[in-house]
This record gives structure tokens, sequence and C-alpha cells, in this order.
């Protein structure tokens, strides 16, 4: 009777500690491909000083876009959240957008190697994003679904393992494109 | 199966097969051994040398099969357009970024090898980086990348290797017969000596079949499998089906595959060409194109 005890509190035992390890290194893929997000985004945000002074040596009155970029550059530094980050690089990229598009009406500046190469770069490090994003996106999802199966869930809640989130954008924090003639 | 217990799957295999090799091997050299009438002491030179043979084929095999395919290594400056893809789908995959090799041959395949994604190596031919665009040659890349990824690279590094090697023994085998370096044993019933002879041919001509059939099975499902995860990793099934097209409407053979190494490239490199592609279809590594093309498009 003793033996059938302790076999079954042993069974319950190796339960808990493989679900137990099997969260916190679930936990740990998340934070190491959110980094890999972080290596890449700082690789954007270095990039953008030296393209928003390109830029400028072209087309000088353009103003509203320089500051733009700038202050879309700045709240990515400042961002904190995965999902702040998210909606700081949205932000970045939309504003990137419109330097670019600006940057069509300037033929010595597209024609300039130092602009192209920068432009490259960015949307080098723009695929970067997004496969990093893929990769931390999906261990987020294995993540979750950790937490939710039963009976992981039950030492999920004991040991209080919070959802991560999710590296996108809400469709209603997305703000509508201005368009300006 | 999801991925994770196909990557447990693969570990298994190849250690099995490690295993398994091992056990033929020595079989077959005592076999030889006895039919050449050098006695068991040839057999168990030659067990413990496809011991040591398997380790090297283990720690090496990535290297042995870069070094006889040609493959030349490169850096980021040499061709930033494909070392992005890399980079970008090693972000994707969350491994470390693996070593890019290019075959300089117009005939359009590729492959990856290692033994782990800490050691891996992808290699492009020449023809394959002409003939595709930037979204076709990202889906082939995903595609050896997922064989990076479920450790198939290790399985199919060290088939490769052993099936070499016992094709190397029963050619040494036969090269005796052929020259007839035969010994007779007086102090042994050379009647013995006449069976094991007599086994030792028909060895000689299924060991290279069974090692075929071996190579086989860890191969075609493989292939199916990488296909399905790729176009997880890129998101696009389009790339990587109209890539395989592109590819198979191409008649040039790899000059650099043999039997040992076809397996491991992303289509069949002898296409269809005389006796040994008849044969090569029959005992075919890859499924068929057509049908890996269908289930593409309809993911």
């Amino acid at each position: 009777m003793t033996i059938i005890v302790i076999a079954i509190i042993a069974v319950l035992l190796l339960f808990f500690f493989l679900a137990y390890n099997g969260l916190v290194t679930a936990r740990v893929r998340i934070s190491e491909a959110s980094s890999q997000i972080d290596v890449q985004l700082k690789r954007r945000t270095d990039l953008i000083p030296n393209l928003v002074e390109t830029v400028k040596g072209y087309a000088k009155h353009e103003k509203d876009v320089f500051e733009n970029v700038t202050k879309a550059r700045a709240s990515l530094m400042s961002a904190d959240t995965t999902k702040q980050k998210a909606q700081a690089n949205d932000f970045l990229s939309n504003t990137l957008k419109s330097l670019f598009a600006v940057a069509e009406n300037y033929p010595d500046l597209k024609a300039s190697q130092n602009f192209s190469e920068l432009q490259e770069e960015l949307s080098d490090t723009e695929n970067k994003i997004a496969y990093a994003r893929q990769f931390y996106n999906s261990n987020v999802m294995d993540y979750n679904t950790k937490l939710q199966k039963v009976p992981t869930n039950f030492i999920a809640s004991m040991f209080h393992f919070q959802p991560a989130e999710f590296f996108a954008v809400d469709e209603k924090d997305k703000e509508p494109v201005k368009v300006q003639f | 199966m999801n991925i994770y217990s196909a990557i447990s799957a693969n570990i298994w295999k190849s250690y099995l097969i490690i295993a398994l090799f091992v056990l033929f091997a020595g079989t077959i050299a005592y076999i030889f051994g006895r039919a050449t009438g050098y006695g068991p002491s040839i057999g168990v030179g030659i067990f413990i040398f496809s011991i040591v043979y398997s380790f090297i084929s283990y720690f090496y095999s990535d290297k042995i099969v870069l070094a006889t395919s040609g493959a030349q290594e490169i850096q980021k400056k040499d061709n930033p357009e494909l070392f992005r893809i890399v980079e970008n789908l090693a972000l994707g995959d969350g491994i470390p970024m693996p070593r890019v090799y290019i075959i300089n041959d117009p005939s359009p395949n590729a492959f990856a090898t290692g033994r782990d994604p800490k050691h891996a190596a992808v290699a492009a031919t020449t023809g394959i980086l002409d003939k595709l665009n930037k979204s076709e040659l990202e889906g082939v890349l995903a595609h050896e990348f997922s064989h990076v990824k479920n450790y198939d690279t290790r399985l199919m590094a060290i088939t490769a290797v052993l099936v070499g090697f016992i094709s190397l023994i029963t050619n040494m085998f036969m090269n005796t017969l052929f020259w007839g370096g035969f010994r007779n044993d007086e102090d042994r019933d050379s009647r013995a000596q006449l069976i094991f002879f007599v086994i030792a041919i028909i060895l000689a001509i299924l060991a290279p079949i069974i090692a075929t059939l071996i190579q086989l099975a860890v191969s075609r499902k493989r292939e199916l499998l990488a296909d399905a995860s790729g176009a997880l990793l890129t998101r696009y099934p389009e790339g990587l089906a109209s890539a395989l097209e592109k590819i198979s409407s191409d008649p040039k053979p790899l000059r650099t595959a043999n039997n040992a190494t076809a397996h491991l490239f992303i289509v069949n490199p002898f296409k269809g060409q005389g006796f040994s592609s008849w044969i090569s279809n029959l005992f075919s590594t890859h499924p068929p194109l057509e049908e890996r093309i269908k289930i593409l498009r309809s993911m």
C-alpha cells in the first residue's frame, strides 16, 4: 500500500518538474527571440540619423517629414513593452514611407549612391525585423498554448506564469493614414 | 507528428543507423575475409576501421560532402543578396547563421549539411542563383533550413558517408576477385571457403542495394516535411513551387553529385538521362516534383 502511495507521489512530482521546466524553457525562448528583435530594431534606429542627414542635403524644405521621422525614432527608442515597440516600429515605417515618397521628387537624391545604399540597408533591416518577429510570435504562441492546456495550466497559475504579448499592432491602435495634397 | 518529435526521432535514427552500419560492415568484412582466404583477422581489421570511420563521419561528414561537391565558402561581400536571405531565414528559424557555399555548376540545385544547427552549411549552385528570383531562392533556402532545423542534415550526411563506405568495401572485394588476389588456406576446410565465397558474391551484389534502401528510408518523407516547414517559414509556398518548376524544366545534371550525395540535394541531381537515371528513379531519393508542386500550391 505504501509503495503505491510513494509511486503515485513520485509520478506526480516527476510530472510537476517536467511541466514546470517546460514552461521555464518556453519563457526563456521568448526572451531570446525578443532580444533578436531588439537587435534589429536598434540597427534600424541607428540607420535613421544618417538617412535624415542625407535627405536633408538635397531636400532642405521638407521639415515636417524630418520631424515626424525623428519623433518616431525617439518613440521607438524609448519604447518598453513589446506592444509599445510594435506600435512605435509601425509608426516609424509609416513616416519612412512618406520620407521615401518625398525623395521621389528629388532626382539628384535618388541618384546618390549613399542614399540608395541606406535605402537597401533599411529594407534589409525591415525584412529581418519581419523574420525575427515571426520567430518571436511562434514562440509566444507555443508558450501561451502551454499556459492554457490541461494540466500544465494548474502549475502555470500556481506559479503565476503570465501570458506573453505578441509582437503585433492592434487594429484599433493603428492610426488612419492621412493623405495630404 | 509535430516538429519537436520529428527532431528527436531524427536524432535517435542517426544513432541507430550508425549502430546498424557498424554491425552490417562487420558482417560483410567477416564474410569477405573468409571468402578471400585472409581469414577473420582482416574482418576484425575492417570492423575496427568501420567504427573509426563512423566517428569520422559523425564529425566530418559535412566537410566531406562539401568537398566532394566542389563547394566554395563565400563571405557577405561575395554575394550580399544570397547572404542576406540566409541571414533572414536564420533569424526566422531562430538558429545561428550557417556558413554559405557556392558550387560552380550551371545545373540549378542546392543542399544543406551539418551535424546540428550550430555546425550547419548551405550550398547553392551558380545555376540556381542565376535562374531564380529572390522569393524563389528564399523558398528553396527555407526548405534547406528546415533540413538543418529538423536534424535531417545530420542523418543524411552520415548516411551519405556510410553508404559510400559500403560501396568502397564491396568494390575492394570485387577488385580482389577480378585480379585474383586470393589465398588458398591449406590448413582450413576449402569447402567452407567456397561457401563463404558464394555468400560474399551475393553480398557484393546486395550490399549496395541494401545501403541504398537505408538511404531512401530516411530521405523521401523528409523532403515533403521540409517543403511544408519551409513554406511555414517564408509564408509563401508559391516561391518554392515556382522554383521547383523552374529547376525541373532545366535538363542539365549536376556533375559533382554522386550516388552517395544525391539525396542531399533539393531535387534529384541526375535528371532524366540514361540507364543510371532509370535506376535512380526506381530507387528515387525524392518524391516526384509534380506531386511536391501540387502539394505546395494547395497550401
